[in-house]
């Protein structure tokens, strides 16, 4: 047992850090730590950096713009790029769609679409979860009868992150409505910008517009857009569920977002002295960090094990789990540091050119609105419930 | 015998506000007055008025109806269900309250009129940047000018700061920024010359306001009481509004843990009502042990709120920390019990949640008042 890095995996690190240092825009960056949406030209531009350098899509294989870096690399680059507060990676098209064409696309289809989301020429998204069927995706509705070369689409897709950025969307879609659940789904890539697709907005508790519900009407989709085999669109779908461990558990956003509370209670004062100084605040922020070294030094077996070949399993439940659990308990400390200046709501302030003097210190605008926010976390991407429910088949065996 | 039930009239008064809360003041009013210029609708305050419900926590020689902290805790508990966003809370119960406090006997009754009347709104501008939540951490300064004074200093998240006739402000008269005594109040029109207010919505649908005292004069009517002395009327007033606080909390919280039960038993996954899901069951059975404890926390304070001063204390600050621990737990599940709608703006669940959590914020979180009850434990010396 060693807890060390190697040289080559220090190595590494420097040489990630020195390439932020130097290319992550100034613009992008201060957007970024003053808690600012960012727009989506703002996403293309960081993602553009990072593909020159060949470094967007780590995980692909070498020969489809693949690095080639072990599990412990990835997990080192991960952690710098969060401890630069640089934007997220957008996940639909390179950790989500990306792999499904890798492993199951046509030739044509892995052509077409790999270079284009290495490029962000298409911005992806993904079409899963419906009015009705969230946590009990197989039971999803919206449906593709096949037309000549055609499927024709109908239904609604809901909580569709960033549609109304997207090009592009992946979706489940019922081809053989008499066969039980999850036998008669097919993955379909489909166009946003063809007729018969609306995308409505909705509108979350923060008062922000990250997702949406996209109407499909009579759309017509070529037939070579269907991924593999009719009717096996739910394996494919298994297949990218629990693919990727690094980053789900957001050590690194974690390690940042502490320091900023600390950051923020060595600023606020409590009855005269710094709020740090706090006993009581104090040894709620530590139970955070150790919770945190927990969940970092679980992801650090989850990846020793990944590096000496064992296929990821459920254990992305875990690090999902945790790992969400880790980041609203973040959000909470930082609601309840800035105390009164929790309060004010200044939603002009999030956007990019506001520069007005802000209510309180500039910290605390962002403090409620992403405690609200964060909520989302333990819901999406299957929820922690869901998630306790796989660890409790698979790894439990009840 | 320990006896919790209503009298007649206290009855009366619950079906009452009910009734207003039921018919009057559904989700999509509450919006358009929240997202509106003002932040809420005085015709609103008009039949709050007229129904004597601005008198309710007023003793009669100051002409209110009786004083009663039960009676505010009914009031309190339904505007939770509504999520009234008229300045009852900060212009009736505390600004008011603190009127009542600290005036002498011969204006009291004169300064409250416009107030009961409904035709004043009141806001007490008092918490500072550097104060957090000790209430005798004030830097702001009063000095003496001719026959009158000259405030300066700097008020936060001053509730209802735009919508005040009249500032009810904490200022020092003596002593340093965290000495208990030399602490006095003065009342200040809006439109007093270097008096500054800076507006803004809350992230709960209310509004406050940044205000700036520069250099404002003032005559000598505009001290309120005897000079120096007013932190024995801020504090069992603020109490008095913690456990207001704390029944529009239970309010919330009875309406989001009623929500909840009822999606649980609607909303199907897996062919069933996610109800039937053990999991969920216990996690809607801990929703429910919340909302009763508190309940019952929030009676025992109510009732307490006239005892003496270290027991007051206590029982107010043991109802905000279970308001606090409690309502998170309450608010968290509501939305992750929701699923993706718990965290939507169409649904009232996520309103509740935001006005749940700044509820801990006021007078005080859950950190604040643990230390505060255990401080006031007498067993401790
Ligand atoms: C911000 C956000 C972004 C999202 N982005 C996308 C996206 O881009 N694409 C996409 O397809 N989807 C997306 N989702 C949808 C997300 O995957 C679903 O919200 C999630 O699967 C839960 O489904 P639901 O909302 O219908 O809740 P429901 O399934 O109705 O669940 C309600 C509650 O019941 C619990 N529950 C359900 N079944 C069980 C059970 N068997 N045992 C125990 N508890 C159970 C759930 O955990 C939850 O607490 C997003 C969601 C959010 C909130």
């Amino acid at each position: 047992m060693n807890l060390d890095f190697s040289a080559a995996d220090l190595a590494f690190r420097a040489e990630v850090r020195a390439f932020i240092g130097d290319h992550y825009p100034p613009e992008i960056e201060r957007k970024m730590k003053a808690s600012q949406r960012l727009d989506r030209e703002d996403y293309l531009t960081w993602q553009r950096i990072l593909n020159d350098k060949g470094w967007l899509a780590p995980s692909w294989p070498a020969e489809y713009g693949g690095t080639g870096w072990t599990a412990v690399q990835k997990h080192i680059f991960e952690e710098e790029l969060a401890f630069a507060e640089a934007p997220r990676v957008i996940p639909f098209g390179v950790t989500m769609v990306g792999p499904v064409v890798i492993a199951f696309g046509s030739d044509a289809q892995k052509s077409r679409y790999l270079p284009r989301i290495l490029t962000s020429e298409d911005w992806w998204c993904q079409g899963y979860s419906e009015p009705g069927s969230g946590s009990d995706l197989a039971s999803l509705r919206t449906k593709a009868v096949r037309d000549g070369d055609h499927y024709i689409v109908n239904g609604s897709k809901t909580w569709t992150t960033m549609a109304h950025w997207a090009d592009m969307i992946f979706c489940l879609v019922r081809t053989d409505p008499k066969a039980k659940n999850q036998e008669g789904i097919s993955f379909l890539l489909m166009d946003m910008k063809g007729p018969g697709i609306t995308v409505q907005p909705i509108v979350t508790i923060e008062g922000g517009h990250e997702v949406n519900t996209v109407f499909f009407e009579d759309v017509r989709v070529p037939a070579e857009n269907l991924v593999g085999e009719e009717n096996k669109g739910w394996t494919y779908a298994k297949f990218l569920l629990g693919h990727e461990r690094a980053g789900i558990a957001a050590v690194g956003q974690s390690k940042r977002q502490i320091e900023k509370v600390k950051d923020i209670a060595r600023a606020e004062q409590s009855g005269g002295r710094p709020l740090i100084e706090d006993g009581r605040f104090r040894d709620k922020v530590s139970n955070v960090e150790i919770r945190l070294m927990a969940l970092e030094y679980t992801e650090l077996r989850s990846l020793a094990a990944e590096s000496k070949g064992q296929a990821p399993g459920p254990e992305a439940s875990l690090l999902k789990i945790k790992g969400t659990e880790v980041q609203q308990a973040i959000t909470e400390l930082a609601i309840e540091a800035v105390g009164y200046y929790a309060n004010p709501y200044i939603p002009e302030a999030f956007q990019d050119g506001w520069n007005e003097a802000p209510v309180g210190p500039d910290y605390a605008a962002a403090a409620a609105p992403r405690y609200f926010n964060w909520r989302k976390s333990s819901i999406y991407g299957g929820s922690n419930e869901i998630q306790k429910n796989i660890i409790a088949k698979m790894v439990l065996g009840l | 015998m320990v006896d919790f039930s209503l009298s007649e009239e206290q009855q009366l008064l619950k079906d009452s506000v009910e009734r207003f809360v039921r018919n009057d003041y559904g989700f999509d009013t509450r919006r358009a007055l929240a997202e509106g210029d003002l932040g809420h609708g005085p015709d609103n305050w008009a039949t709050f008025a007229e129904l004597g419900w601005l008198a309710v926590p007023f003793a009669e020689s100051s002409g209110g109806l009786g004083g009663g902290s039960v009676e505010c805790m009914i009031l309190m508990e339904a505007f939770g269900r509504g999520l009234v966003v008229e300045p009852y809370l900060h212009s009736v119960i505390v600004a008011g309250g603190l009127i009542e406090a600290a005036a002498e006997d011969s204006r009291r009754r004169d300064l409250l009129s416009g107030l009961i009347a409904g035709e004043r709104i009141l806001a007490f501008a008092h918490v500072e940047p550097q104060a957090r939540f000790t209430l005798h951490d004030v830097a702001t300064t009063a000095v003496a000018d001719g026959d009158g004074w000259r405030l300066a200093g700097h008020k936060a998240v001053v509730f209802h700061g735009a919508a005040a006739d009249r500032f009810v402000v904490s200022a020092r008269t003596a002593g340093d920024s965290r000495d208990r005594s030399g602490i006095s109040l003065f009342l200040v029109d809006r439109d007093t010359p270097g008096l500054a207010i800076r507006a803004y919505r809350t992230v709960d649908g209310l509004r406050a306001a940044e205000v700036t005292l520069d250099e404002v004069t003032l005559g000598s009517d505009a001290l309120i009481g005897a000079p120096g002395v007013a932190i024995d009327a801020i504090e069992p007033v603020i109490d008095r509004a913690t456990a207001a606080v704390s029944a529009e909390a239970v309010g919330i919280m009875d309406a989001l843990y009623a929500q909840t039960l009822d999606y649980l038993k609607t909303r199907q996954q897996f062919g069933v009502p996610i109800g039937k899901f053990q999991a969920l069951q216990h996690r809607a059975v801990d929703m429910f042990m919340a909302c009763e404890e508190t309940r019952s926390m929030v009676y025992m304070a109510t009732l307490k709120l006239d005892a003496p001063a270290v027991e007051r204390a206590r029982a107010v600050s043991a109802a905000k920390v279970q308001v606090g621990q409690a309502g998170r737990l309450v608010g968290q599940e509501a939305v992750q019990l929701h699923g993706g709608m718990g965290v939507t703006d169409e649904l009232i669940v996520g309103h509740y949640f935001k006005r749940l959590t700044m509820i801990d914020t006021l007078f005080g979180n859950a950190d604040h008042h643990l230390r505060r009850f255990a401080e006031n434990d007498s067993a401790n010396g």
